[in-house]
């Protein structure tokens, strides 16, 4: 699985799916992760509401109905600030990929292909070129998803440790190679005279920070510009090497596919979302761009694992009450509560006593949950995969339309629309939702109707200075 | 924008199969052709404004029924000064965005016998136009809002106008003065339309800070029971 090709391997994009990290990183595979939100873990777990341990128990019905009517208000008051929180980081990715495209040639140059689309476009009739694209695009689509069925079948049987290298493994040739790659087309566009050493003194600090940031811990905005960062790396290799045609075929089909393994019951996608909330287990790193901090999931538990989960990490769900974090330290078993809390809770509510049954039988409610999360602090996820494509979409209608810059900024403008729409789909349904689709369809209509039907009326109503 | 995206795209269709319908060699049936395009393009900017005022109202009727008193967050009034913006936001960058970016490279202004000030003059029609689609924004959804279709006439009739003006360059003291004495009035009206008088722009010069008539409560003690 490590094989490494004569050219440049291809690197996957994650696909997200809230809470099951879903990619499949392969040195030499170009994987397509499918993009989710899963908004489906967080529902179940929050309780905008106080929480009620300790209060009588008839009250906990009516909270609970209550609950999820506001839980739904909620959803939707708050969806604008998640899209927004969303916009950023994809107008980010999008404009450092424009930015690149427009100054560095190196990446609207043609120096090949890659061996996963072994056919060339250089071809005499039109016939040939489109048979050409369309068996590149078959063999795209097929390595990538051989490889989605793959990382499901290594997660269903929990081989969790060739799952983590294989990431490690491609953020290390994403964070090294490809961005020292970039830096030097850069200082050659700009004809900045560089020494290796500080080349490698940059490169090696930028990928060692990166690593970190992305597979461990740290500040969320530097992770979330590393996440960015990779993205746009990815994205520049797709569309340096990937020939016009193909590029856009593969758009096409990777959006259908997306549509097909997130939804249909049998699809690889939904298998992993469905065996990961099975698990209740987190999403691995480095393939999915959160928008908030998430702290781990602490229910009141047994001691030895409430003492191991009670840390923070930097990625996903945040739902943590904030009595849990006060675990550290606490004695035997009092199921988290500490001392002063407990004193608190005395004063006001009368003494009772939290022994484990009664917390077995709080934590059997349904949605009465332990944990209390703000709801403003709820972020989305997005696959980086998504990330990725929308910037090789807009990136390739930069790199190569007639209209230029108005082709660039319509399909921006039609992409954002689109995972507006998905959001808003989102926040309807509540569940793993594919992103692809939507935005590339919109994407790709307006690129082919602007660069051929817009593109000229705006150039001749320019040419005599009108105005519409 | 994506609501006079789609306006733009719908116009360009109509004006590309009427141009693929035609007999291509003649300039004078091309330029009234492309004339009738503009026409076609503005009725269809107005007609998709007056539909993303249909589904703003609806947004807002939805927005109002889910927030916790009874008032939607934002006001038709925003609503309308944004979706204004954004249509002249789309409207300025397309048209000048290209002309912008060809003005870095190398080259000489009017060297065919065009006029030199085309940079210059190309820029004071954007803005007038950003301007102008703002207010148009304004007056439309409070038109629309209080049924005064006489308003929605004019906000029409007055885009045409605007646009026909355009017509008449490189003749720019023909087109250029009469555009900014509209897009001055219209702004004025626009002001009128939101609410605004000679009264408020003296009390914000002035900076006075109104007396909250509000009583509030403070309860630091407790936190008050909810059932």
């Amino acid at each position: 699985m490590t094989e490494l090709s004569a050219h440049l391997p291809q690197f996957q994009h994650g696909q997200l799916t809230e809470n099951f990290p879903d990619n499949h990183l392969s040195n030499t595979n170009d994987n397509s992760e499918r993009r989710r939100h899963d908004t489906s873990d967080r529902r179940r777990n929050d309780n905008p509401e106080s929480e009620t341990n300790g209060q009588p128990q008839n009250n906990i019905q009516q909270v609970v109905e209550q609950d999820e009517e506001e839980d739904e208000e909620l959803t939707l008051k708050y969806g604008a600030k998640h899209v927004i929180m969303l916009f950023v980081p994809v107008t980010l990715c999008m404009v450092v990929v424009v930015a690149t495209i427009k100054s560095v040639s190196f990446y609207t140059r043609k120096d090949g292909q890659l061996i996963y689309t072994p056919f060339t476009e250089e071809t005499e009739t039109v016939g040939q070129r489109a048979l050409n694209s369309i068996l590149n695009a078959a063999i795209m689509i097929s390595v990538i998803i051989v490889m989605t069925i793959l990382l499901v079948v290594l997660y269903k049987y929990r081989c969790y440790k060739v799952i983590h290298g294989w990431l490690i493994i491609s953020s290390l040739l994403l964070l090294f190679f490809f961005s020292f790659i970039y830096l030097g087309e850069v200082f050659k566009t700009y004809n900045v005279a560089m020494d290796y050493i500080t080349v490698a003194l940059m490169i090696w600090n930028f990928g060692v920070v990166g690593m970190i940031c992305i597979h461990w811990k740290g500040p969320l905005r530097l992770q979330q510009a590393y996440l960015i960062m990779i993205s746009a790396l990815m994205a520049l290799v797709f569309i340096k090497y990937l020939p016009e045609w193909t590029a856009w075929l593969i758009l096409a089909v990777i959006s259908v596919y997306d549509l097909i393994a997130v939804l249909c019951p049998k699809g690889p996608l939904r298998m992993l979302v469905e065996t990961a909330q099975e698990r209740n287990e987190t999403l691995f790193p480095a393939l999915i761009y959160s928008s908030t901090m998430i702290w781990l999931v602490n229910m009141a538990e047994e001691d030895p694992e409430a003492q191991r989960k009670a840390s923070k990490t930097s990625t996903y769900d945040k739902q943590a009450p904030a009595n849990q974090t006060q675990n550290e330290g606490a004695e035997a078993d009092d199921g988290g509560f500490s001392q002063e809390w407990q004193q608190q809770r005395d004063n006001r509510i009368g003494p009772i006593e939290s022994t484990p049954e009664s917390r077995a039988a709080v934590q059997a409610l349904p949605s009465n949950s332990q944990t209390s999360e703000d709801p403003e602090e709820r972020g989305v996820k997005l696959g980086l995969g998504d990330f990725i494509f929308y910037s090789v979409l807009v990136g390739k209608a930069s790199a190569t339309a007639s209209g230029d810059w108005n082709t660039t900024l319509a399909c921006f403008v039609a992409i954002l629309i689109g995972l507006c729409l998905t959001l808003l789909l989102l926040a309807i349904f509540k569940k793993a939702l594919p992103a692809l689709p939507i935005s590339i369809t919109f994407g790709l209509v307006f690129y082919f109707a602007t660069d051929n039907l817009v593109q000229p009326f705006m150039d001749q109503l320019a040419f005599h200075q009108f105005y519409i | 924008a994506f609501f006079w995206l789609v306006s733009l795209l719908l116009a360009s269709l109509i004006w590309f199969i009427s141009v693929h319908l035609s007999d291509r060699e003649d300039a004078k049936l091309q330029y009234s052709l492309l004339i009738f395009g503009a026409a076609v393009s503005v009725l269809l900017q107005e007609a998709f404004r007056f539909a993303y005022f249909k589904l703003l109202k609806k947004a807002d009727e939805g927005l109002a029924t889910i927030s916790e008193d009874g008032r939607s967050p934002i006001s038709l009034r925003q609503m309308a000064y944004v979706s204004g913006l954004s249509f002249g936001i789309i409207s300025g960058v397309f048209s000048v965005i290209n002309i912008l970016a060809d003005s870095i490279g190398p080259g000489i202004v009017g060297i065919h016998g065009d006029s030199p000030y085309y940079f210059i003059t190309s820029a004071f029609l954007t803005m007038a136009l950003v301007l102008l689609h703002t207010f148009w924004g304004v007056i439309f959804f409070d038109a629309c809002e209080r049924r005064r279709f006489w308003c929605l006439g004019l906000v029409v009739a007055s885009h045409l106008l605007t646009s026909g003006l355009t017509f008449l360059n490189p003749r720019y003291e023909a087109s250029l003065v009469p555009i900014f004495i509209i897009t001055l009035c219209t702004g004025l009206w626009a002001f009128i339309t939101a609410g605004g008088s000679f009264h408020n722009i003296l009390k914000c010069l002035s900076c006075k800070q109104e007396d909250d008539s509000r009583v509030m409560m403070y309860s630091a003690l407790q936190v008050p029971f909810e059932d």
